[in-house]
């Protein structure tokens, strides 16, 4: 019985509802970064300094959002990754072991061919970029041809890259001080350094891919009726697998930019992205069980959890309550955006 | 002892249940027969407590009840065995059987399971079923599962004193023969204790079984039958009897097929358990209908066409080539589109818009070098709203949002617009209004008189006579008889009935 009369008032109250959870993350975004000089200036305040509510706010100001853009970049550029693959409805846990990987292969490379850019050194770069669809490809050959369950093959196939990162380095770190590479970091352009361009270039890729070529499309298909896609002669298997490629080299990207913050790669290179990378898919408001949501929704939520982290850091609250924090945020995130009515079990 | 009076039941825009009248005396078994879509499963549904009746009341010894729920039914001493089985695959037999009322077997938190066994056993030795009932559910047969449910319902028994009402929804649909006697002899001995209202498409099971018979049409009793005055043509007459309206299905713009092309060709085509040996030859500006129940083979034939399942043996052949590798993609390629009978779940993806639904199955076309041509199919979305007078606000606006009419347009918009030729039908008109089903049949005249070989697999059996040109009925997976549906020597309901059933 789909009735007009019976769809109509369902939708216009669905409409309302999709309404604010579309526009949620970026309200919480908003509210976020006028909160921070608020307690600032409350803080000053109190103790007798009262300063310009935003003009003279440590947190609201330029060189404040380069550092929050320095440390959100290769974060954003492996959520923007995960967002394909959440997209079709699967998950992707590898990213931690994949960033390792690439980033201790690239250094190795790009040492032994001449250690600076400006050499036959900086093939390494396309070279990581390569290393990292191999193991997107073969991370979603197991999910596919095994028929394993996505998380548990990308967790798996994480373990697997962080393991092989730890025997490549046996443990070490390796230094990489071109002067040429290290200028994503130094390099500033209107106050903002290279790699969050590069970060930003990286984004417009992304989503040129999500919304004007097939693949995006078939993204979007697959994520919000598999069924569908099928019957209507999609090869649904061949879009996993390049969905598991693409973030891989999304992956890459992100090690390249971590090791370019720090100028060092090692096995730890890929520490914590994993959590990282799924809280700012969630809260940027895409849908776990896929179809909703994009790479703008991702850079909402990167930015929401790097400036939590930041401001919380300006405002002086110890390390530990950030994760606290955000797995705060996730639930939230994750409940507003379930419609309870229609659902009536979670696995 | 237990009744119906002058039942009303409306659902937005269908008036499901009119003015019943029903009932069941203690000891009796009483059948209930009508197509699909006749109101037997809502009726059923008021009588176990699902449904409330808008209008009227339910009767037990001449007190009106009211149930607000099935719970309520069952202490009530109505149960209900469902056609697809109730019974949770990865428990034992008595976690089934006692689901919902393990505490009588509960001390201080521990469950005592000789107790919990003993019980079981005594309930499964109801039904004559001899197994441990310990076994884990799922290693059953599908007969002995559908005991094991019987048994289920038949705990009401002993929770409660006064008589029981069982329903049976259509329990031999997939049963064999010395299957479906056993239960009926089971029933039959259960009758001391309980009443049953049996449930079936089988008519010559209801027949059997029955006492009484009660037949259904459009939501209504239109005849009950003692079982000493039954006449299966009566009866199966009085299921269907309608006047058919040929304005109705646009039978004036029926031409005749080009015969002397085939499109698409079964040779001896069989699947498993699903059908057997099934030949025919589709041709350009065909309508051809398959006609059968409910698990009939047809739409495992339609899907097979289209790729989405492998026969076992024998030879399909789609524009003079056979096919050897069965996919959707292929199908896409051959030129096979599908319109499923799902709308929501293979016809549209919800989330997508207009346009993006429109050209997902032939994306190829629309894209260079993977990059979508946005401009293009926006316009090409418009070209095909404005010929199929979809109504929409814009080709991107949410295709979940659009009513069940529109979709199917845009489903259908969909493969013709992709150059299909061969269109397969599954349902295309299920809950669609009446306007709306007007517009599919006038867009399946329209594509037949472009060339395009229709399969169909039809709502209702008038809208089966009044579109095809041939008819073909399967009973069980097999083929039964191949009718001609020219206009003018179309076949009657009853003739289709006959071989279906």
């Amino acid at each position: 019985m789909t009735d007009s009369t019976m769809m109509l008032p369902s939708v216009s109250r669905l409409l309302s509802r999709e309404r604010l959870v579309r526009w949620a993350p970026i309200l919480v975004l908003g509210l976020l970064v006028l909160f921070f000089p608020f307690f600032e200036w409350l803080m000053d305040f109190l103790e007798g300094k009262g300063h310009a509510y935003l003009f003279d706010s440590r947190f609201f100001s330029i060189r404040n959002a380069a550092r929050i853009g320095i440390a959100a970049s290769p974060g954003l550029m492996v959520a923007v990754g995960v967002t394909f693959i959440i997209l079709m409805g699967s998950i992707d846990l590898s990213m931690e072991g994949t960033v390792s990987v690439c980033a201790v292969l690239f250094a190795f490379v790009f040492l032994a061919w001449g250690a600076t850019l400006a050499s036959w050194a900086w093939l390494a770069v396309p070279l990581a970029l390569v290393v990292g669809a191999a193991m997107g490809f073969v991370n979603g050959l197991v999910h596919i041809w095994l028929k394993i369950p996505s998380f548990m093959a990308s967790l798996a196939m994480g373990f697997v890259g962080t393991g092989l990162a730890l025997i490549l380095t046996g443990g070490d770190r390796i230094r990489i001080e071109d002067e040429l590479f290290r200028s994503l970091l130094t390099e500033r352009i209107f106050n903002f350094p290279v790699m969050v361009y590069v970060a930003f270039f990286f984004l417009l890729v992304a989503w040129f891919i999500q919304s004007r070529t097939t693949l995006g499309r078939n993204f979007y298909a697959v994520g919000g009726g598999e069924e569908l896609a099928h019957a209507s002669g999609l090869n649904v298997e061949r879009v996993r697998l390049m969905g598991f490629t693409l973030a891989g080299v999304f992956f890459a990207v992100g090690a390249l930019l971590a090791v370019g913050r720090i100028g060092i790669a090692e096995t730890a290179t890929g520490n914590n992205f994993l959590f990282i990378s799924i809280t700012t898919v969630v809260v940027g408001g895409t849908a776990l069980w896929g179809g909703i949501g994009g790479v703008w929704n991702t850079l909402v939520g990167v930015l929401i959890v790097n400036v939590i982290n930041n401001g919380m850091i300006v405002i002086g609250l110890p390390a530990f309550f950030q994760d606290g924090v955000l797995g705060i945020l996730v639930i939230l995130a994750v409940a507003l955006s379930v419609n309870r009515r229609s659902t009536s079990f979670v696995k | 002892m237990y009744g119906l009076r002058k039942v009303e039941k409306y659902f937005p825009g269908v008036h499901a249940l009119r003015r019943v009248d029903f009932h069941v005396n203690r000891g009796e078994i009483v059948g209930l027969v009508g197509e699909n879509g006749a109101g037997k499963s809502t009726l059923m549904k008021v009588i176990y407590g699902a449904y409330q009746p808008d209008a009227g009341g339910i009767f037990i010894d001449d007190k009106e009840v009211r149930f607000q729920n099935p719970r309520q039914a069952m202490e009530n001493g109505i149960g209900m065995v469902f056609q697809e089985q109730s019974l949770i695959p990865n428990l034992t037999v008595m976690e089934n059987i006692f689901l919902g009322y393990e505490r009588q077997f509960v001390n201080f938190g521990v469950i005592n399971w000789n107790a919990f066994a003993e019980a079981a056993k005594k309930q499964l030795a109801k039904v004559k079923l001899d197994i441990d009932p310990a076994t884990i559910t799922s290693e059953l047969s599908f007969a002995q599962r559908q005991l094991v449910d019987l048994a289920k319902v038949l705990t009401i028994e002993d929770r409660i004193e006064g008589d029981l009402v069982i329903l049976l929804d259509e329990p031999t649909s997939v049963l064999a023969r010395e299957e479906v006697e056993l239960l009926f002899g089971l029933v039959r001995g259960l009758t001391k204790r309980a009443s049953f209202i049996f449930v079936s498409h089988r008519i010559d099971e209801v027949l059997d079984l029955s006492d009484r018979i009660y037949v259904m049409k459009d939501g209504a009793i239109v005849d009950v039958v003692n079982h000493d005055e039954v006449n299966v043509d009566s009866i199966q007459h009085k299921m269907v009897g309608r006047e058919i309206d040929t304005e109705y299905y646009r039978e004036q713009k029926q031409k005749p097929y080009n015969a002397s092309e085939v499109l698409l060709s079964f040779d001896n085509v069989s699947l498993g358990t699903r059908y057997k040996d099934i030949s025919f030859e589709l041709h350009p500006g065909e309508v051809l209908c398959l006609v059968g129940t409910e698990g009939s083979g047809r739409e495992a034939i339609l899907r097979t066409v289209f790729g989405l399942e492998a026969p076992d043996s024998g030879t399909v052949t789609i524009k003079n080539e056979q096919v050897w590798h069965f996919t959707a993609e292929g199908g896409v390629w051959r030129g096979v589109g599908y319109v499923p009978r799902e709308r929501k779940i293979e016809g549209i993806v919800g989330g997508m818009n207009v346009y993006e639904n429109m050209t997902l199955s032939q994306m190829q076309n629309f894209s260079r070098a993977g990059t979508l041509l946005e401009s293009n199919e926006k316009a090409f979305a418009r070209e095909w709203i404005e010929r199929l007078g979809i109504k929409t606000p814009s080709e991107n606006k949410d295709c979940g949002g659009l009513s069940g009419g529109n979709q199917q347009k845009v489903v259908l918009a969909k493969w013709r617009s992709g150059g299909s030729d061969i269109i397969l039908l599954d349902h295309p008109t299920r809950g669609l209004d009446i306007g709306a089903k007007e517009d599919v049949y006038e867009m399946i005249r329209e594509m037949c008189d472009a060339g395009v070989g229709i399969l169909l697999v039809a709502d209702t059996l008038e809208e089966a006579i009044g579109l095809s040109h041939t008819i073909l009925v399967i009973k069980d997976g097999e083929f039964q008889k191949r009718f001609d549906g020219t206009p003018g020597s179309k076949p009657s309901l009853y003739d289709l009935l006959h071989h279906m059933i």
